[in-house]
């Protein structure tokens, strides 16, 4: 299929024989140098929008204090245990659903109306029942992780190839093995790109909340250093959230594209 | 027609059942957090209908609607635009690959430093947010577009705007209707988030300010209305969708010698409609999302 489309450009880009990396590499250093340009001499106000340098540099003496790293600690862990949960809960309860027609009718009402909720609508109740402490923010983070995994891992089971199935059950493999080789391999990439989305809006939602009612985490330092004034200490700290946020997609990015790359490749065996 | 009712009966019957459950459970209910359904309604009713809409309600939607309607124009233009320059989608795909995958409300403070705590300051939080997984998907649309298609169309002498509209948007199109559900909810927690944070008015001003204050039937009756407010402007979009993509099922049904839309197994855009949204990106571009199955 076409990933790609062959275009022109592409190709002339090659003859020239440009390694890839270096457009992508020179527009952020570009983008980088001119905002240091521009912050430096003064055409963005410095205390609205610090040089890259700066900014860089707060970054440093942050982790040099080992305030940096306990944040981000603190946020991952209140995200990995949300979203551990919503992962251990969500696979099976949609794999369980979706292969009932019966639970999934029983069921289909209350998930619809229940998964298009922003999940900080409940932030305040969160915080009623448990506080402001790591509780209530595994307990957010899992709520809004849990129903995207949910639905994609519903939708995986009931879009097993019929005809797959059927085939599986008419050579009289077990119930066992028809699911593991058959249900589960279909469902895969579906649940792959679940996971990918609500690791994302689990940190949104993780960051938040810290931003919200001060847990402690990434979102609640940037408060604290932007009440202190401190305006290059909070853009390093958003810096921080950034690169979080960069790295749990593109490991889950890795994961989904292993799942998908077998999805594909057999999907192609099968037309050709 | 009784199997019809049979079947709404049988998807009906557990939420009732838990409403039921709920209200009965709750009614005696002496927890300060957990008032009795009743007292919910009621506060509900005395607070929404319409007291507090155009306080609180009105300045939300045109918030979200604003920021929405924003991330939406800017992400299809400029999405189309660095579609069909590869030199130019591949100098931004780091920078648009950051902000996607930033938690993009550690932003309103920012926002906050240039903007102030206005209603643009929400606008913008929420327009900035929500444009990334809107603009990605519009570029991947792109990028599938079928390019013997684009060269043909240019051969004939079609004009640049025209080739756009007529060609590569529509192709484009069921790609940026995964982005725009996905922009769809980030822009709902934005809307949710910047008025928590800052703000005299709005839902999530009052949601926090009602359990600031112990008032916590109100705080109830807040939850509920953005749950109701989620759900309708998803099936609002989903209805849109449905109707601007009718084509698209009707020509994959065909391609697939299946017969057009005639009672899909389950779902809006029928079982045939997912796979080739997984099959058909590269690793490199698989920031979309299946399509989902709402009716």
């Amino acid at each position: 299929m076409s990933g790609a489309p062959p275009t022109l450009p592409a190709t002339r880009l090659t003859a020239w024989s440009l390694p890839r990396w270096l457009v992508p590499l020179s527009s952020v250093v570009g983008l980088l140098a001119l905002f240091e340009v521009l912050s430096k001499t003064g055409v963005i106000r410095p205390d609205e929008l610090p040089a890259p340098t700066t900014i860089f540099k707060a970054l440093v003496d942050e982790f040099d204090s080992g305030t940096a790293s306990a944040r981000a600690w603190e946020t991952l862990q209140g995200w990995a245990l949300g979203f551990g949960i919503a992962t251990l809960v969500g696979i099976p309860a949609g794999i369980l659903i979706g292969s009932s027609r019966l639970a999934y009718r029983l069921v289909r009402l209350i998930i619809e109306f229940l998964r298009p909720i922003p999940p900080v609508a409940v932030l305040p109740l969160a915080v009623l029942l448990w506080g402001t402490g790591i509780e209530m923010k595994t307990y957010l983070v899992a709520i809004s992780a849990f129903f995207p995994i949910l639905f994609q891992a519903l939708y995986g089971v009931q879009d097993v190839d019929p005809v797959a199935r059927d085939t599986v059950r008419a050579y009289g493999l077990s119930p066992a093995a028809q699911f593991r080789h058959v249900v589960i391999p279909s469902a895969a990439p579906y649940i792959a790109t679940g996971l990918r989305l609500s690791a994302s809006i689990a940190l949104i939602v993780a960051v938040a909340q810290e931003i919200i009612v001060g847990s402690t985490g990434i979102g609640y330092a940037i408060n604290q250093v932007r009440n202190a004034n401190d305006i290059s200490g909070m853009y390093a700290y958003i810096l921080l959230a950034g690169l979080m946020g960069l790295v749990i997609t593109v490991v889950f990015r890795a994961i989904e594209a292993r799942v998908l790359h077998w999805h594909a490749s057999q999907r192609q065996e099968a037309v050709s | 027609m009784i199997a019809r009712l049979k079947s709404l009966a049988l998807e009906l019957m557990l939420p009732v059942l838990l409403l039921v459950l709920w209200w009965v459970v709750s009614a005696g209910s002496t927890s300060p957090y957990f008032p009795s359904l009743k007292d919910i309604f009621q506060t509900f009713a005395n607070t929404w209908l319409f007291e507090r809409v155009g306080t609180d309600l009105v300045p939300s939607l045109l918030r979200f609607g604003a920021g929405l309607s924003l991330a939406l124009v800017a992400g299809i233009a400029l999405g189309v635009w660095l579609g069909l320059r590869p030199l130019a989608r591949r100098a931004a795909d780091p920078i648009i690959d950051f902000f996607r995958a930033m938690p993009q409300v550690a932003l309103v403070p920012v926002a906050i430093i240039f903007l102030g705590i206005g209603d643009w300051m929400k606008i913008a939080i929420i327009a900035f947010g929500s444009v990334w997984p809107v603009l990605l998907n519009t570029i991947d649309g792109v990028r599938s577009v079928d390019p013997n298609m684009l060269e043909m169309v240019r051969v004939y002498g079609v004009p640049r705007s025209e080739r756009i509209r007529r060609v590569v948007l529509p192709a484009a199109s069921p790609q940026i209707f995964v982005g725009a559900r996905l922009a769809l909810s980030i822009a709902l927690i934005l809307m949710v988030v910047s008025e928590m944070v800052a703000s005299t008015n709005g839902l999530g001003y009052f949601v926090l300010l009602s359990q600031q204050t112990f008032a916590i039937p109100e705080m109830w009756s807040g939850i509920i209305l953005l749950g109701l407010i989620g759900y309708a402007v998803n099936l609002i979009f989903v209805v849109f969708e449905h109707r601007m993509l009718a084509w698209h099922r009707g020509w994959r049904s065909a391609a697939l010698g299946q017969p057009v839309d005639s009672k899909p197994r389950r779902g809006a855009t029928g079982p045939a409609a997912k796979p080739d949204n997984l099959v058909e990106r590269t690793p490199q571009t698989a920031h979309t999302e299946v399509p989902e199955c709402s009716k």
